[in-house]
């Protein structure tokens, strides 16, 4: 189903997605926490929330577990489908 | 491009939810009627609802030294036109609000609206655009997905300067303002979303193909 050709033009996709990760890390100004930008924006408003969310991760490390969880669940799902399209074509 | 809870105004979160409810119910429709109607393309709705899943919880670092998050929506805009992404952008965004603290309940319209709507309509634009253009797929899909996430975080841009104008320059020094903090650092993840998508599109037009030529996106004997 995926010739030779197919491989390295998917092994190079993949290769310029880490390269612009990369790129980003190492073009970023030196000391850079990284914090979300939509944090950010929020700063710049100046604006004080009139409503807190109803459920707030008690800890950074667990709203990165949540983020995770929530990548997890959609690649569990999207490796589902693909692997049943594979199957089906080889079929 | 979340706005957090509780950060726009009550009035304009009554605005932008009630300009988003009919997409997103239209959005809902559209579903209902592609798995009624082509249940052949049950798995292809899945991939585009997973994809958005994933991408969107990944926080991936930018060159200005803070980060943010594709949003992934252009892909299912190209393949199964914007209306369906509305639906399925506002599950995620739903999934987000309640159990990420991550954007908000009543700012959910307003989110809805840059990330499930705006994002997917500029997509799929750009999209038909570069297809009448004669350009190849994966060239039309990496414009698309690039431009979806430039266009949500844009209206993101907008829906915050509405809300707080700048004091001396009004409310087109508030847009200069948060657009010139997200453009930059959404170019480098624009690049990356557009990249992951011609990926999956370039596996899918190989597991796929049936599907992607009755979608109208590939001849049955077409490359990438």
């Amino acid at each position: 189903m995926f010739s030779r050709r197919d491989i390295w033009i998917g092994l190079a996709l993949v290769v310029a997605i880490v390269g612009v990760y990369l790129g980003s890390l190492a073009l970023a100004p030196t000391g850079a926490e990284f914090l979300g930008s939509d944090a950010a924006a929020g700063e710049l408003t100046g604006g004080v929330p009139w409503l807190e969310p109803l459920f707030r991760p008690g800890s950074p490390e667990l709203e990165s577990g949540l983020f995770a969880l929530q990548a997890g669940l959609g690649g569990i799902l999207l490796g589902f489908v693909l692997g049943r399209l594979t199957a089906r074509r080889r079929s | 491009m979340h706005i957090a809870e509780g950060m726009l105004p009550p009035l304009h979160c009554a605005a932008w939810l009630a300009a988003s409810t009919p997409f997103v119910v239209h959005g809902a429709r559209a579903v209902l009627t592609t798995v009624r109607e082509h249940p052949e393309r049950k798995l292809i709705l899945a991939a585009a609802g997973a994809f958005t899943l994933v991408v969107s919880a990944l926080k991936l670092p930018s060159i200005t030294g803070s980060s943010s998050h594709p949003t992934g929506t252009g892909l299912g805009a190209v393949l199964l036109r914007p209306p369906v992404m509305a639906f399925l952008g506002t599950l995620v965004l739903l999934f987000q609000a309640t159990l990420l603290a991550h954007g908000g309940l009543t700012t959910l319209g307003a989110n809805v609206f840059s990330m499930a709507i705006v994002g997917p309509w500029a997509a799929y634009g750009v999209y038909r655009a570069a297809s009448r253009l004669s350009a190849p797929l994966w060239a039309s899909v990496f414009l698309a997905m690039a431009v979806a996430n430039i266009a949500t975080y844009a209206v993101t841009s907008l829906q915050l300067a509405l809300a707080y104008p700048d004091p001396t320059s009004g409310l087109g020094g508030a847009l200069v303002k948060f657009l010139a903090l997200f453009a930059v650092t959404q170019v480098p993840l624009a690049v990356a979303e557009g990249l992951l998508g011609v990926l999956l599109v370039g596996f899918l037009t190989r597991a796929a193909r049936p599907e992607l030529a009755r979608l109208g996106l590939l001849k049955e004997d077409a490359g990438v």
